[in-house]
């Protein structure tokens, strides 16, 4: 039995500054399963995350598409109802740790607020709650953390802050835009299993975000290969790893170092490959 | 610790105002004697007089001498107001501090309004209001906002008083020359009342050109937090585009603007030389046009020096509020 | 070659400016010291009892506001023209040689420049007038002396900038000797800079002599200056508004015009500043 779909974006297309930097991405995330959107960067893969939050950059333009999140479309939500939403039942996982908290605000403040503004909470109760919380991601000394401000922490406990926050509200979606990318590799597995207690735990729906297909082999549910703007193939984890179709697919596999194969050559993408997906991409552009 | 370092800083910068004013003062002019000394005097006098002065020391002696003075706060005696310089200027004083900390005050608010406004309603009219008000704002010198404000509320609609701090015909001991103050302290909000609509328009016009430099810079440092990572973080969060600002943004972009304007808040305080006159405000800088023209020299070396004094005092509150704003260097 | 509004404006009113402060004898339709005490505060021609004679009406020794204004002018441009140029010929060869040779003279330089913007402009102002006396030459030495540091920060800091960029670098492998350099390859980048600031500076001084001449440190009374006309008007600003806000008018358009043509110059010299980084 498969879960019913959660996210649903369909046929969007997304323009800045008049260049199109999203060509009809279809993908769908089911509740409580984990969808990888994997490719290189530049690829379109954080834009697209940002336009299930509603947070373009100011020279996006939304051409045409829909993204339905439990039934709702997203794109003509008013802003109100959709910052309700966000943080609430949509939540961020950023990039880079190292800049994604306010630098000026203190741990606590910053968690908090959050609480407060999408559970009513009061001071005190909020404040618990942050502080269970920070002892679900593993924080040692919860308590003292919320007085903390975010330069005297190490990458590693600022992105368990971030987690923290992105499932403070129990969110039924997670958008988690290369996790783990800016962390060391040790870290990176921690904040990686970290992720994916917390998502079993409160059965989230995450769209995991990455260019790193060994994290969405054992991580994700379904995956989808994304370049240039689109997605090129969308299947379930096992298909696209046992059989991929897209040669661009194969060829980023063929890339990836595997550990339970250690033995094999990498071959980087060939440039026969790559002028091919950009033939695609003209004849695309051409038919808009 | 980082403010004892401070004012260690700011030692030298004293001294060396000190030395620019007696270098200025006593050996460029020439003789100071020659200003003092009544028509038909004997060259005995003279002499008699430079001896007493201690003008035929060598010139760093005469330095120590004055710098010993100057120390205890013995500046002589004003020429033309035939009073103790420190007594003339320590009774005034307190009524340019109030002026400049009512300025000041209105001046963030403005500043800090403008430029928030014109991020939060960015590409549409509040912005251009905003930017329109500000270039205004800098293009124009205070001492002429202050005559506009005479001539606006004070002539053509006379809503607001245009000269000196307080009505005479009001009864009010305020026990010390602070006059705001202890009409807060002492629970008389009407003299309050009357105090600040003295000080409305003066205030305004010391305030307004440091507003629209406040504006400018925190309308581009506030646009620039808004690229930043931690803002994109708190919007999908939830956090509306005003409360963004409000909350996460503003503070963070705070910190280069005091930066870039503490400057500014020094210019704010020698403003007071012509508004406080336009405005016969009983101030340190309603004296100082006077001491020049009259050329008082012991008057202009106290007036000087105090304003120096000031404009350290001003610059450490500066570096306090950066200090208070940024985490990050609170230990160092 | 098209021109932004703000260039036209600022370059207009400015254009305007200098025509009238050199032609003012012969555009000046009264002698401005010329009184007519039958003829005091008349009002501006518009206004009730106001006559073509006086265009802006009369002041309170019943001299003509709008020629008084028009030779204003001339103090207003010869303060601007000689303060800016001098303080920009100071601030720029001190910064040039602080840029270029960097070390001890860049050192020296830096360190006064800090002290110096330290030091606020009114203090300054006031020392040099009690030392130097009233008079256009405290106007204009006071203005050389607080802003020649705007000039050298910058123009040491694009000169950094400049020296740092390959065609320098190639300019002395060569083998151009460092004065050929400077004057040859850094000065001709530094130039539109300049242009811009001066125009600012221009603005600033029209401002600072209209705050002298009204604290009246400037030159003697009866002459005609915007700042004294204010002055002037302000003692009977309540029989005669009109008086003090004509001169405040030609101040301000005056600074906006600076302003916009600082602006429109820094625009329309952007593409040529903003050459890629090394």
């Amino acid at each position: 039995m498969t879960p019913p779909v959660l996210l649903d974006i369909d046929g969007l297309r997304v323009s800045v500054g008049g260049r199109p930097v999203l060509r009809d991405v279809s993908l769908q995330v089911r509740s409580g399963e984990i969808a990888g959107l994997v490719g290189e960067s530049g690829a379109g893969k954080t834009m697209a995350g940002r336009a299930v939050l509603g947070l373009l950059p100011d020279a996006a333009r939304v051409l045409s598409g829909e993204i339905r999140f439990d039934g709702t479309d997203l794109l003509s939500l008013k802003a109100r109802a959709r910052e309700a939403l966000l943080g609430r039942d949509i939540a961020l996982i950023p990039q880079n740790p190292m800049t994604a908290l306010n630098p000026v605000a203190r741990i606590g403040t910053q968690i908090v607020d959050g609480l407060r503004m999408h559970l009513g909470l009061d001071r005190n109760g909020a404040r618990a709650r942050a502080v269970e919380l920070l002892q679900a991601v593993h924080l040692p000394d919860p308590e003292s953390l919320l007085r903390r401000f975010p330069h005297e922490l190490s990458g590693g406990m600022r992105q368990r802050v971030l987690i923290a926050s992105a499932f403070s509200c129990r969110p039924r979606l997670v958008i988690a835009d290369e996790p783990t990318t800016a962390l060391d590799v040790t870290v990176q597995k921690q904040c990686l299993r970290l992720i994916r207690e917390l998502q079993r735990q409160h059965a989230t729906a995450v769209l995991f975000v990455t260019h790193d297909l060994g994290v969405v082999a054992k991580l994700c549910d379904s995956v989808a290969v994304m370049h240039g703007g689109r997605i090129l193939e969308f299947r379930s984890g096992d298909d696209i790893f046992r059989a991929p179709r897209h040669p661009y697919t194969r060829a980023l596999l063929a890339a990836t170092p595997r550990f339970d194969r250690p033995g094999d050559t990498l071959v980087p993408v060939s440039a026969e490959v790559l002028a091919r997906l950009q033939e695609e991409v003209d004849v695309y552009d051409a038919a808009h | 610790m980082f403010f004892l370092k401070r004012l260690l800083l700011a030692l030298p910068t004293l001294f060396g105002v000190a030395v620019v004013v007696f270098v200025l003062l006593r050996v460029v002019p020439g003789d100071p004697i020659a200003m003092m000394i009544p028509p038909g005097a004997s060259q005995a006098d003279v002499q008699n007089l430079r001896a007493a002065y201690g003008l035929d020391q060598p010139i760093p002696v005469q330095f120590g001498r004055w710098l010993s003075e100057v120390a205890r706060g013995e500046f002589g005696t004003s020429i033309s107001l035939r009073e103790d310089v420190m007594k003339l200027v320590a009774g005034r004083l307190p009524a340019t501090l109030e002026l400049c900390a009512v300025a000041m005050v209105v001046a963030v608010i403005l500043g800090i309004a403008a430029g928030v406004v014109a991020v939060r309603w960015k590409g549409r009219w509040p912005e251009w209001l905003a930017d329109g008000l500000s270039g205004l704002g800098l293009a124009i010198p205070d001492f002429l906002w202050g005559l506009l404000g005479i001539l606006v509320l004070g002539v053509l609609w006379p809503l607001l008083p245009v000269s000196g701090r307080i009505d005479p015909r009001i009864e009010f001991d305020p026990g010390s020359r602070f006059f705001l103050l202890a009409a807060v302290v002492s629970g008389r909000f009407d003299v309050l009342a009357e105090l600040l609509r003295h000080m409305v328009l003066p205030a305004l016009a010391l305030a307004i050109p440091l507003a629209a430099a406040l504006a400018r810079v925190v309308k581009g440092s506030l646009a620039e937090a808004m690229t930043q990572d931690y803002v994109l973080v708190a919007r999908a969060k939830g956090y509306s585009r005003s409360r963004v600002i409000l909350r996460v943004a503003l503070r963070n972009a705070l910190i280069p603007a005091i930066t870039l304007t503490g400057v500014q808040f020094t210019f704010l305080v020698g403003g007071t030389v012509l508004v406080e006159t336009i405005f016969s405000f009983p101030g340190i800088g309603n004296l100082a046009i006077g001491a020049v023209l009259q050329r008082d020299l012991p008057l202009i070396q106290g007036l000087v020096l105090v304003f120096a004094v000031l404009f350290i005092a001003i610059n450490l509150c500066v570096d306090a509020t950066y200090v208070a704003l940024d985490p990050r260097v609170r230990r160092p | 070659m098209r021109v932004s509004p703000k260039l036209g404006f600022g370059l207009g009113v400015y254009l305007g400016l200098v025509l009238l402060a050199f032609g003012a004898h012969w555009i000046a339709p009264h002698d401005p010291l010329e009184q007519d005490l039958l003829n005091t505060f008349a009002p501006p021609a518009w206004r009730d009892g106001g006559t073509s004679t006086f265009w802006l009406g009369t002041d309170s020794l019943g001299r003509d506001i709008l020629s008084r204004l028009i030779h204003g002018s001339r103090v207003a441009v010869t303060v601007a023209l000689i303060a800016a140029t001098c303080a920009g010929i100071l601030g720029t060869v001190l910064g040039l040689c602080a840029g270029y040779f960097g070390g001890w003279v860049d050192t020296v330089v830096s360190r006064i420049v800090d002290v110096w913007m330290a030091f606020p402009p009114v203090l300054l102002s006031i020392v040099l007038a009690a030392v130097l006396g009233a008079g256009l030459h405290t106007v204009v030495i006071a203005i050389v002396v607080i802003d020649w540091t705007r000039f050298c920060r910058v123009v040491r800091a694009e000169v950094m900038v400049q020296k740092s960029r390959d065609y320098v670098t190639s300019a002395l492998t060569i083998g151009l000797s460092p004065w050929r350099i400077l004057t040859g390859e850094v000065v001709p980048n530094v130039v539109p800079l300049l242009i811009t600031l001066f125009t600012l500076e221009m603005g600033i001084a029209i401002v600072v002599e209209a705050v002298l001449s009204f604290a009246g440190l400037s030159v003697a009374n009866d002459d005609a200056t915007w700042g004294s006309m204010i002055q002037e008007g302000r003692q009977f600003v309540r029989q005669a508004w009109w008086l003090m806000v004509a001169p405040m008018v030609c101040i301000v358009l005056s600074v906006l015009a600076a302003n916009a043509l600082g602006d429109g110059l820094r625009e329309r010299f952007d593409p040529l500043l903003r050459r890629e980084r090394p």
